[in-house]
């Protein structure tokens, strides 16, 4: 197919990296909103979720990266939805054979991975443009950053909701557990509360690199 | 209409895409989805298949406390059948202890909740005609007042001896259990409702008089297949 040149990106350190925090998927771009706000009710619960899409995202982004040349624009989509179905359906059996009690608790979120928008969007945007391993070393990055961010909802709901982390009680038997973390609307509170921590961090970085110049950039 | 207000530069019309190259990646990738999905399914089947055999057997080990074997049964119009051969239908699961005496029958039931179906194995005890214990296999109750089935201490009460027993003829359970007011229990087949989970403690008593009303007339009438198992039975 005749294609117009397209920037290929080298591969850095960013390319993984920026996943993490500059393009985090939940906190910066606040996609995949479904599973974050409905799997992490529980730590281990979020990251084996963030696991599971991680896999999914490098698998299918290196399959599409692979054959990027050789998918017509007209059956693109077609062609990443199959792709991405596949890989989910690897790891619904992967989970089933890990654990029953883990894929009773995650449920049809694990399915609902085909329809995440991380990772269509992940393949539309880069890993129909670029070359595999770039690809492979951004699809990490994009699924640690999730991983990481469902981890962080994930800790603060079953500390607070269940008194426990990793099913581990951290209190003593006084402790009241607050329920209402582990319920939809806890989910709600807890993201509410991570993005205003990072989106005031962001702004301070800005201030601080518009400060004028003279100011030493670590001043207080 | 006409075209003739048109100022932009006419464009080339994009290149046909061969409908050869569509087709081609459309099936090509579909045969590569394929491979991989048959491979993982048939490489996990035989994992998937211990972790079900193994999850039974730990809930109805633990349902009947001394147990440590199981045979399996399904029940059928024409009664008890051996599971695995062919045979469709529930399973109950008949416990024995060391010594092969029938411990108890694990008898499955389902009712639904405030939040959906909750699955229940409830021991089945044939001689006392009662159902003597339950663990929850599913449910999605609200934690903090529905999944309180699971630990409150009075109402676990309720399942240790709830009263099962069958007519004359045999068929059904004389008095149906049910899930009474908190406080209003009056009869050994009614269970006590925990104060503020209502709808999740009905489930318990639908899950626990569907699993008796259809497994109980079955182990009645084919004890004799239940007790002489591990003698006859495949081993």
């Amino acid at each position: 197919m005749a294609e117009l040149p397209k920037h290929q990106e080298d591969l850095s350190l960013d390319t993984f990296v920026r996943g993490l925090w500059k393009e985090n998927p939940v906190f910066v771009m606040l996609l995949g909103m479904c599973p974050t706000l409905a799997v992490s009710n529980s730590a281990i619960n979020a990251i084996s979720m963030g696991l599971a899409t991680t896999f999914v995202l490098a698998g299918s982004g290196a399959l599409i990266s692979w054959l990027r040349n050789w998918i017509p624009k007209q059956v693109r989509i077609a062609s990443y939805i199959v792709i991405i179905a596949t890989f989910v359906t690897i790891v619904d059996y992967a989970i089933q054979a890990i654990s029953l009690d883990l894929y009773a608790a995650l449920g049809a979120f694990i399915q609902l991975i085909v329809v995440n928008c991380i990772i269509l969007g992940r393949a539309e945007a880069y890993a129909s443009q670029q070359r595999l391993v770039p690809t492979l070393v951004n699809s990490l990055g994009i699924g640690a950053g999730f991983t990481i961010a469902l981890f962080a909802l994930g800790s603060v709901r079953e500390i607070l909701g269940s008194g426990t982390l990793f099913g581990l009680h951290l209190f003593g038997a006084g402790f009241q557990p607050w329920v209402v973390m582990v319920l939809p609307p806890g989910g709600f509170f807890v993201l509410g509360a991570w993005l205003l921590l990072f989106n005031w961090i962001k702004q301070r970085g800005e201030r601080r690199a518009d400060a004028p110049t003279g100011v030493p950039a670590n001043a207080r | 209409m006409t075209n003739d207000v048109q100022v932009e530069a006419p464009q080339a019309p994009p290149d046909a895409t061969p409908t050869f190259a569509m087709l081609r990646t459309l099936g090509g990738i579909s045969l590569i989805s394929g491979l991989l999905v048959v491979l993982a399914y048939q490489f996990t089947l035989p994992i998937i298949a211990e972790n079900q055999r193994v999850r039974t057997e730990q809930a109805v080990f633990r349902v009947v406390p001394g147990a440590v074997t199981k045979r399996d049964f399904v029940l059928t119009d024409a009664g008890l059948a051996p599971a695995g051969e062919g045979v469709q239908g529930e399973l109950i699961y008949a416990a024995y202890d060391a010594a092969d005496q029938l411990k108890g029958v694990a008898i499955t039931g389902v009712g639904n909740g405030y939040a959906g179906p909750v699955t229940v194995l409830f021991n089945y005890d044939p001689a006392c005609q009662c159902i003597v214990g339950s663990k929850i296999l599913q449910m999605t109750e609200t934690p903090g007042f529905g999944d309180k089935m699971e630990t409150d201490p009075a109402f676990l009460e309720n399942l240790k001896a709830l009263d099962a027993k069958l007519n004359a003829d045999g068929t059904a359970l004389i008095n149906p259990i049910v899930t009474v007011k908190n406080g209003s229990k009056t009869h050994p087949w009614q269970i006590d409702a925990i104060s503020g989970a209502t709808l999740s403690s009905n489930a318990m008593g639908k899950a626990a008089n569907t699993a008796a009303q259809r497994a109980a007339p079955a182990i009645q009438r084919d004890l004799a297949k239940l007790t002489a198992a591990n003698h006859t039975g495949q081993d």
